[in-house]
C-alpha cells in the first residue's frame, strides 16, 4: 500500500499519497494552481514557472508541478509573495507575447488570457522590440502562429510520449527558441491535431477552423464519434445548423483525452454532398420527387415483388434504432430474411457477446503485458485504441507480437510470420509464443476484421478460444479474446442480431439475385447492378446513392438521437447537435414511414416505443445457430491485413475537405519517401 | 547571437569515414547500455571535424540512425550549441568575442575589421572562400580582451591594426602565431607586475 503523508495546504490539513506533487496535493486541498506547461497526461516539464507556491522552510518560492511532496509540507498558495512572484512570470510570458487577442483563434478559451486576468499586470514595462517568430508549416490540420509560442513544450512532449512520432521539438535557445517539427514536415500522425486542444495559448490553433466563429457563439452538444468502432467521446460545436467543429471530451475508459484527427476534421463532410430531398433515377439521371411519390413508388415495387427477392444492407453509421426499426421492417412487415449488416463474410459468433467484443476493454491493455495482433493495424482500424497499446508499451514495457509486418505503429513490435500454420502452432502449444501467452497474467489477443474474413477463420478464431479457455486465460477477471471491429455499427449490429440467418445475402447480391436491394447508409460496397431496383436511405450521395433507383435522404450521426455500442460493448447516445437538411428525415422515421405505407400502420407510435422495444429484444435470451453455417477447417494460407484507406474509411470523410487533402498530403510523403 | 541558418545547398549523403567510425563506436561505448544517444554531442562535433568545419542536414541523420534516435532530437542539439556549425564556415574560422569584457576593450572594432577586409555579413565566405567571420558570446579569456578565435587557436590583446595584419595574413593563407599579442604568457600580469600597488586606477 501507498504511504500516506500529512501535509498542510493553505492551514488546512491533508493527507496524500506518496509520489504525488505539490502541484496535485493543492489541487487535493480545493486550492487551484495556474500553470502552462503542466499537464496530467504528459511528463513534468516545469519550465513556465507559472505554478509557483511557497513551502515553509523553503527560501524560494518553488515549482509545485516539479515538486514532490514530503510529510509534514506546510504549502502556502494565497499568500504576497506567491502573487508577487506569479505577477513576475506572467510578466516575462507577457513581454514577448503579441497584443493580438482580437484577431486570434484562441481568443475566449484562452489559458494566458484567462490568467493574465488575475496575475496580468495594466501596462508593460518591456520597452523594446518584441520576439518575432516565423510561421511554421506543421501539416494541413494545425496552423501555426509562433510569435505567440511560451515555449510551455506541451506539444513536443505530446508528439513523442502520446502521439509516438517525435517529430516536434524546440530548436536554438534562450530568445531564439522555437518550436517547429523537423524540417518544417507535416506530423505524420494520426493524433496531430491534440496538440491544438493542449495548446495553452494561440501559437498551434486549428486550420479548418480558423476565424470562422467564437468559443461563446457556439451551441455544444456532448455526444460520441462514429468514424471508428471505439466510440470516442466529443464535444460538437454547432453555429446555427454547421458544425463547426469537434473537440474530445474526456472518458478515461476509452479516450482519454484526446481523438484521431479523423473523428475531429471530418465533421466538414457534414456540409457537402448532402442529400437534402428524395431523388428517382430516370434515363440515368436523378430527378426530385417529393417524399410521397418516392414512397408510393417503392410501395408499388414492393407490392409486385416476392419477399425473399428484397434483399437489405445496413451501414457503417447506421444507430441501433435504425438497425432495430430495420429488423423489425424485415421480419415483420417486409417478410424477409435477407437483412446483412456485415459487409463481407466475417466469420462472427452470436451465442454469446463475448465472441465479437474486446473484452479486455480499452482501459485494460494498460495493464496488460502481452499483445498479439492477429490480422489488424490498430493505427488505422482504432487509432485510440492504439494510443493506449503505446502506452502500455511505455509504462509495462508490453511485449507486443504481430503476424504481420505492419509498419510504424508507434511501438516496437516482433513480427512473427503471417499463416494459419503459426496460428495453429500457437493454439496447439508447440512454440515460444504459446508459452509466453501461459506465462502472461494479463495477455491481450487481438482478432482483426481481416483475420474473421478468411476461410479458415472459424478454425483459427475457436481454436484461440478453446486454447486461452485451457489455459485460463478466459475468466471473470480477465479475458483475454479481443475482436477489433472497425465500424460503429457493428456491435450494436451483432447485438440486435442482423445477420441473415443463412448467410446467404451477400453471395446473392453478388449473382443478381434480388429484385429490390435496400441499402441503409451502406455505402462500403460494391455491388454489380443489373436488374435490381436499389433504394439508397442515407445522408450523403455516395457510392450508394450513385447505383441507386430511389434516394431517401436521412441524418447524419450528429442530427439525431441515437445509441452505437463500442467496441467493447459499451452502450452510448450520440445526441441531435443538429438537425437534418431540407426535407431529410431522421432513419428511423423512414423505416417507420415505410412500413406505415406497406401495412397502414407503423412499427412504432413513437421513439419510446421503439426503445422499449429494442431493450426487451437485446435483453430476451435467445440461441443464436449463426456460426454454425461457417465450415470449421484448417487451410494453410496467408493472413493478410487489409489496408484501410484511413481519411477515406467513410461516406463523412469521403466528402470532407479537411480529409482529402490530408489524405493527398499523406501519399505524396509516402511517394516521395522523405520519412527515411 | 540569434538561430542559426541552415544551409540551403545540402550534400545528398553523408557517412563516417573509417578511421572516424571506428572512433564513433568508441565513443558510444563510453556510455552505458541503452543510454547510446548521450553521444550525440560527441559524434556531432566528430562530423562537423570530418565534414569542413559544418554539420549538413545528412550528418544529423546519419547521426540519428547511428544512435537510434529521432532527427529532431539531433537537430535540437544542433541548433542549441553555438560550436555546432550548420553552414559552411571558411577554412579559416574567426570567431570574436563580444561579450561585456570584450566589447568594453574595443571588440567591435574587430568587427568593424572583419566587415571590411572578410565580408560585409556574419558567416559569409570571404571573396576567396577561404574565411568567414562570426560574433560570439564569451570564450572564456576575459583577462585577454580583446580576443578572436581562428579556427582552434586564440588570438589575445589585440588591437586594430594588429588584428588587420592577422586577417591579411589569412587571408594569403598563411598562419599568423597564436596567443598575447602584448607578449604576455597565458594570463600573467604585465611587466612582471606582482601586486597592484603602485598603479594608482587599479
Amino acid at each position: 500500500m501507498l504511504k500516506m503523508l500529512k501535509v498542510k495546504v493553505n492551514d488546512i490539513d491533508i493527507e496524500v499519497e506518496e509520489g504525488l506533487t505539490v502541484l496535485q496535493a493543492c489541487e487535493i486541498a480545493g486550492a487551484e494552481i495556474p500553470r502552462f506547461c503542466y499537464h496530467e497526461k504528459l511528463s513534468i516539464a516545469g519550465n513556465c514557472r507559472m505554478c509557483l507556491v511557497e513551502i515553509e522552510k523553503s527560501k524560494k518560492p518553488v515549482a509545485s508541478c516539479a515538486m514532490p511532496v514530503t510529510d509534514g509540507m506546510n504549502i502556502k498558495t494565497n499568500t504576497k509573495l506567491v502573487e508577487k512572484a506569479r505577477k513576475g512570470v506572467m510578466e516575462f510570458l507577457l513581454a514577448n507575447h503579441p497584443l493580438d487577442c482580437p484577431v486570434c483563434d484562441q481568443g475566449g478559451e484562452c489559458d494566458l488570457q484567462d490568467q493574465s486576468m488575475f496575475y496580468g499586470i495594466d501596462k508593460s514595462r518591456f520597452k523594446e522590440n518584441k520576439r518575432f517568430v516565423p510561421e511554421k508549416y506543421m501539416g494541413p490540420l494545425i496552423k501555426t502562429q509562433m510569435t505567440r509560442c511560451i515555449h510551455c513544450t506541451r506539444c513536443v512532449r505530446f508528439a513523442t510520449e502520446v502521439a509516438g512520432v517525435p517529430e516536434i521539438g524546440a530548436i536554438g535557445r534562450g530568445e531564439d527558441m522555437q518550436i517547429t517539427t523537423y524540417l518544417e514536415k507535416a506530423m505524420e500522425s494520426e493524433l496531430s491535431a491534440n496538440v491544438i486542444d493542449l495548446c495553452p495559448v494561440g501559437a498551434l490553433t486549428s486550420k479548418p477552423y480558423v476565424f470562422e466563429a467564437r468559443p461563446w457563439e457556439l451551441k455544444k452538444t456532448e455526444t460520441v464519434d462514429v468514424m471508428d468502432a471505439v466510440g470516442s467521446n466529443i464535444r460538437v460545436d454547432t453555429y446555427g445548423w454547421e458544425i463547426k467543429r469537434i473537440l474530445p471530451k474526456i472518458n478515461e475508459d476509452i479516450n482519454e483525452e484526446w481523438i484521431s484527427d479523423k473523428t475531429r476534421y471530418a465533421c466538414d463532410g457534414l456540409k457537402y454532398q448532402r442529400l437534402d430531398v428524395p431523388y428517382i433515377k430516370k434515363e440515368n439521371s436523378f430527378k426530385k420527387i417529393s417524399w410521397q411519390d418516392a414512397l408510393q413508388i417503392l410501395k408499388d415495387k414492393i407490392n409486385i415483388t416476392k419477399p425473399e427477392k428484397i434483399a437489405g444492407l445496413t451501414g457503417d453509421l447506421t444507430n441501433m434504432e435504425t438497425l432495430f426499426a430495420c429488423k423489425e421492417l424485415f421480419h415483420k412487415v417486409l417478410k424477409s430474411k435477407n437483412l446483412e449488416s456485415r459487409e463481407k463474410n466475417i466469420y462472427i459468433n452470436l451465442n454469446d457477446r463475448k465472441n465479437y467484443l474486446f473484452n479486455s476493454e480499452i482501459k485494460g491493455i494498460e495493464k496488460s503485458d502481452f499483445i498479439l495482433l492477429i490480422g489488424t493495424n490498430p493505427r488505422y482500424e482504432a487509432t485510440m485504441l492504439n494510443a493506449r497499446i503505446r502506452k502500455s508499451f511505455l509504462k509495462n514495457n508490453t511485449e507486443i507480437f504481430s503476424l504481420e509486418d505492419l509498419g510504424d505503429l508507434t511501438y516496437n513490435y516482433k513480427v512473427l510470420s503471417n499463416t494459419t500454420e503459426e496460428v495453429k502452432k500457437i493454439i496447439e502449444n508447440n512454440c515460444d509464443i504459446s508459452r509466453k501467452i501461459k506465462n502472461a497474467k494479463y495477455p491481450l489477443i487481438i482478432f482483426g476484421e481481416s483475420a474473421l474474413t478468411m476461410n479458415s477463420s472459424k478454425y483459427i478464431f475457436e481454436g484461440f478460444k478453446k486454447f486461452l479457455n485451457e489455459n485460463n486465460k478466459i475468466s471473470e477477471e480477465w479475458n483475454s479474446l479481443n475482436i477489433l471491429n472497425t465500424n460503429a455499427s457493428a456491435v450494436g449490429a451483432y447485438d440486435l442480431d442482423i445477420v441473415c440467418k443463412t448467410n446467404e445475402t451477400l453471395e446473392k447480391i453478388n449473382k443478381n439475385f434480388f429484385e429490390i436491394i435496400f441499402l441503409i447508409g451502406q455505402d462500403n460496397i460494391s455491388i454489380n447492378k443489373k436488374n435490381e431496383f436499389i433504394v439508397y436511405i442515407g445522408s450523403h450521395g455516395d457510392k450508394g446513392a450513385e447505383i441507386a433507383d430511389l434516394v431517401l435522404p436521412g441524418a447524419a450521426f450528429t442530427e439525431q438521437n441515437g445509441y452505437f455500442t463500442n467496441l467493447e460493448g459499451k452502450l452510448q447516445m450520440a445526441f441531435k447537435a443538429s438537425y437534418p437538411p431540407g426535407e431529410a428525415k431522421e432513419d428511423w422515421v423512414i423505416i417507420n414511414e415505410i412500413s406505415k405505407l406497406i401495412d397502414g400502420n407503423g412499427l412504432f407510435k413513437d421513439k419510446n416505443e421503439l426503445l422499449t422495444a429494442m431493450n426487451s429484444h437485446i435483453n430476451s435470451n435467445k440461441k443464436n445457430e449463426f456460426s454454425n453455417l461457417f465450415k470449421e477447417e484448417y487451410i494453410n494460407e496467408k493472413i493478410l491485413t487489409l489496408p484501410i484507406d484511413y481519411y477515406h474509411s467513410n461516406v463523412i470523410a469521403r466528402s470532407s475537405k479537411t480529409m482529402n487533402e490530408c489524405r493527398n498530403i499523406r501519399s505524396k510523403l509516402k511517394k516521395t519517401g522523405t520519412e527515411g | 547571437m540569434s538561430l542559426k541558418k541552415v544551409s540551403k545547398e545540402q550534400p545528398d549523403k553523408f557517412e563516417f569515414s573509417e578511421e572516424n567510425l571506428i572512433l564513433a563506436k568508441k565513443i558510444v561505448l563510453n556510455y552505458p547500455a541503452g543510454k547510446k544517444k548521450s553521444a550525440v554531442m560527441a559524434l556531432l562535433y566528430l562530423a562537423q571535424k570530418q565534414n569542413n568545419n559544418w554539420i549538413p542536414l545528412a550528418a544529423m541523420k546519419y547521426i540519428a540512425k547511428f544512435l537510434d534516435i529521432s532527427y529532431i532530437n539531433v537537430y535540437e542539439v544542433a541548433t542549441f550549441y553555438s560550436m555546432y556549425n550548420l553552414s559552411p564556415v571558411g577554412k579559416y574560422f574567426i570567431q570574436i568575442c563580444t561579450t561585456t569584457p570584450c566589447m568594453i576593450r574595443g571588440a567591435y572594432k574587430l568587427v568593424d575589421v572583419c566587415k571590411k577586409n572578410i565580408s560585409e555579413k556574419e558567416n559569409e565566405l570571404s571573396g576567396k572562400k577561404n574565411c568567414s567571420w562570426t560574433e560570439v558570446e564569451c570564450l572564456g579569456a576575459c583577462i585577454s580582451a580583446p580576443m578572436a578565435q581562428i579556427n582552434d587557436d586564440y588570438y589575445e590583446d589585440l588591437n586594430v591594426k594588429q588584428f588587420e595584419g592577422i586577417i591579411k595574413d589569412i587571408l594569403k593563407d598563411k598562419k599568423p602565431k597564436p596567443g598575447s599579442y602584448r607578449g604576455r604568457i597565458n594570463s600573467e600580469p604585465e611587466k612582471n607586475r606582482q601586486t597592484l600597488i603602485e598603479n594608482k586606477n587599479a
